[in-house]
């Protein structure tokens, strides 16, 4: 494989990070390896004493767990769609950043579903899904559409890569004599002939162009799980799409906040410039208008029809006493924030919008608690129940042990995945000069007055 | 003792007997052929077998797919009820519930500001467009010929989709691992009996089709004093609260019956009679409530009561 003298720099750049394995990457991997052992004594107590050890109940059927598989998988499918829309417009602004959407993806798509796992009672009998599936059931689809998905995600992630494998084949790293030989099996016999090449851009092409709307499908068929059931904040029309931007929007924020951390600790600002991460901030700012808009939809259409249990449930949402201050929250800190933040020209900057991302994040997490869980507490038929952990879901110890170890190992497939890969892919990519060439440029008269 | 091994044998070839081989009973005289499991005939006194409860009598297809030519409805008659909870002891013990968990349960409905409060038994209404059974995943809930929904707790895998899919609550999950009292602990399981109850699947109000099959009524319907529960088959056009037998037509017609939130779409089986020209105060179902359960319904009952923390 040979490189350009730009791709050149950036492998050798990029080189050490994947030779070494330094004492804070073994510090950190102990870290979340004792995290995951945590939270295998909680699954091991979940499976031994049965669910009655997790906060859910007869009315609030799913907690935490579904919680942490919506954010999860949301952010895989995001990944995808980011890494798929950058492909695409082949804009080599994106170029540094598209391995950092894909390994979210990836990872994502491993760790999301474990948690849909954990939420099942009888763990003995998954294989039931697939002997007496029915297919009718939106659970049916949507294991359809994960396993679907994740064939998709782990192409599109491999065959972006093969031309960076045959490079760190050709580089001949230090390291053990396996990797060496992963590297040359996977790059299978990549040499960057014509023919060659003419293939994988044809694969490459074709992928990011299925990716990207079966993202799409794959989370609308997610949101259809809550949205086909007679329940108030989940019937509703528009939870498809809602799911989709919701999944993108959050998913935009990791990745900012990925690009943060490895811009830094990896010190690439050459590569992933201030320039991507305002750009980047633009996208968040858009995707947090339209999930604002969606939001507001919601939550109005069901206020101001003020039917009997919408109004419950608006009620429970928005009194301080219940979840008022948690809605107060998710829609400050997950949509005015970020937008603030990338609209004043004094705080669009790096730092600035990774803070604004990272607590996005957060918030969208507890945005999509609010989704599940308020709705679960609010029955049709009046409860009247005096066993307080049925009328009311707080999760237990263990379901944060397990929550905590599904970030852990989400974290640790990051670590040990830009062991193997370089964070920034060095084949193709390009050099962008764009902000010396902004600078440069005279604005001319005729570019700012109306055609 | 050589009769009792060969009561044995035969018991295990027909499956819906057992043997109860300790007491012998006085007047034997009737034989009974049975098959043992070698493909012999045996012919045993029938003194040696004893009918007991909640056998399987049938087999896992035939628990799919219901009792040919029936179709099971049951009436609330909400004019009579009292809440007495015999109903709701009858259930949990015929199908070895613990008392917090209430397949049938009864509910007091206010319907507006200024309406009166009333009580309202609430079981599975056996929907005719079920939403639990459209979103189980494996098919292990189900809805069969004569109108029962099921639940197979054998393919169950617990995901309790079906349980947010209900808009009624009907459904109950096992939680932790159930305490089973020891004469069922080792029964076949069966759909239609609903035991021995697992952990981690879902269970609920199953119309008792075991006792249907033998003509009986469920025992929510035998224990209400008041009479509230008419149970009987659509296509007879006949329901019966144990005392009396109506046409189930002519009641729906003249005493307005209706189905609760018939707007949702999920056409239940279940019928409620209006609670007009009621048979006693709603209070004489409250005060000798035990103090846990007169909680559930403090708001309504005594709605000063706790608003003033």
């Amino acid at each position: 494989m040979e490189l350009n003298s730009y791709q050149q720099q950036a492998f050798n750049h990029q080189r050490p990070f994947l030779e070494k394995f330094g004492k804070w990457n073994w510090l950190l991997t102990f870290f979340f390896i004792a995290w995951i052992i945590a939270g295998l004594y909680a699954l091991y107590l979940q499976i031994a004493y049965g669910h009655g050890v997790t906060g859910m109940r007869d009315n609030v059927v799913w907690g935490l767990f579904i919680v942490n598989f919506i954010f999860f998988i949301g952010l895989s499918y995001a990944g995808a769609i980011i890494a798929g829309i950058l492909h695409l417009l082949k804009l080599p602004l994106g170029k540094p950043i598209v391995r950092l959407a894909q390994m979210m993806t990836i990872i994502s798509i491993v760790v999301g579903p474990i948690f849909i796992l954990l939420c099942v009672g009888r763990f003995d009998r998954l294989h039931h899904l697939f002997i007496y599936p029915r297919i009718q059931s939106p659970m049916t689809w949507d294991v359809m559409a994960v396993l679907t998905f994740f064939v998709g995600a782990v192409l599109f992630l491999y065959i972006a890569l093969i031309k960076d494998l045959a490079v760190y084949r050709d580089a001949g790293l230090k390291g053990p004599k396996w990797r060496q030989w992963l590297y040359k099996t996977l790059s299978i016999g990549y040499r960057g002939g014509a023919s060659q090449k003419r293939h994988l851009i044809i694969s490459q092409n074709l992928l990011a162009i299925i990716m990207i709307p079966l993202s799409i499908i794959v989370a609308s068929i997610l949101s259809w799980i809550f949205g086909m059931t007679l329940r108030p904040g989940w019937h509703s029309t528009i939870f498809g799409p809602y799911f989709v931007l919701g999944s993108l929007y959050s998913g935009t924020g990791v990745l900012i906040v990925a690009m943060w951390y490895y811009r830094k600790s990896h010190k690439l600002e050459n590569y992933i410039t201030d320039q991507i991460f305002r750009y980047m901030g633009y996208a968040m700012m858009v995707l947090a208008a339209g999930y604002g808009y969606f939001t507001f939809s919601e939550y109005f259409t069901a206020w101001f029809g003020s039917e009997k249990w919408d109004s419950e449930l608006i009620h429970k949402l928005f009194s301080p006493g219940e979840y008022g201050w948690w809605t107060l929250f998710a829609n400050l800190a997950g949509i005015i924030l970020p937008i603030t933040i990338v609209a004043i020209p004094a705080t669009r900057k790096t730092n600035w919008i990774t803070a604004a991302a990272l607590i996005m994040v957060i918030a969208m997490w507890v945005k999509r608690y609010l989704i599940i869980v308020p709705t679960l507490e609010t029955t049709l038929l009046p409860m009247q129940d005096t066993r307080t952990e049925y009328v009311k879901y707080s999760a237990t110890w263990p379901e944060w042990l397990l929550t905590g170890a599904g970030l852990a190992s989400f974290f640790l497939f990051f670590l040990l995945m830009s062991k193997f890969v370089t964070v920034v892919p060095v084949s193709g990519l390009e050099e962008t000069n764009h902000k010396h060439v902004h600078e440069s440029m005279p604005v001319k008269k005729e570019d700012i007055q109306p055609a | 003792m050589k009769t009792a091994t060969i009561a044995t044998v035969a018991t295990a070839a027909c499956g819906s007997l057992a043997c109860s081989c300790s007491s012998k009973k006085a007047g034997i005289s009737e034989k009974v052929k049975l098959l043992s499991p070698d493909g012999e005939i045996v012919e045993i006194d029938s003194a040696y077998l004893n009918h007991q409860e909640h056998m399987a009598i049938v087999s896992k297809l035939e628990a799919r797919e219901g009792i040919a030519g029936k179709k099971f409805v049951m009436v609330v008659d909400l004019a009579l009820c009292k809440n007495a909870r015999k109903c709701i002891t009858a259930c949990q013990k015929w199908h070895y519930r613990p008392e917090e968990t209430e397949w049938l349960t009864v509910k007091l409905l206010k319907d507006s500001d200024k309406g009166a409060p009333y009580w309202f038994p609430k079981q599975c209404f056996h929907c005719d467009n079920p939403p639990c059974v459209k979103v189980c995943p494996v098919d292990a809930t189900y809805k069969r010929q004569d109108g029962i929904v099921l639940i197979d707790n054998d393919r169950c895998i617990g995901c309790k989709f079906c349980m947010a899919a209900c808009p009624y609550s009907t459904r109950v999950f096992n939680w932790d691992e159930p305490d089973l009292s020891f004469d069922i602990k080792d029964l076949a399981y069966n759909p239609e009996t609903g035991i021995p109850a697992k952990v981690g699947t879902v269970e609920k109000c199953d119309f008792c089709p075991d006792r249907a099959r033998e003509g009986l009524l469920p025992p929510c319907v035998e224990a209400c004093p008041n009479g509230v529960f008419y149970f009987g088959d659509e296509n007879e056009d006949t329901v019966t609260n144990g005392s009396e037998t109506v046409s189930f037509t002519q009641l729906i017609k003249d005493r307005a019956g209706y189905r609760y939130m018939e707007e949702l779409g999920t056409k239940p089986r279940v019928y409620y009679l209006p609670p007009k020209d009621r048979q006693f105060p709603v209070e004489r179902g409250y005060e000798n409530l035990d103090s846990n359960i007169k909680k559930r319904f403090e708001d309504i009952m005594e709605p000063g009561k706790n608003s003033k923390k």
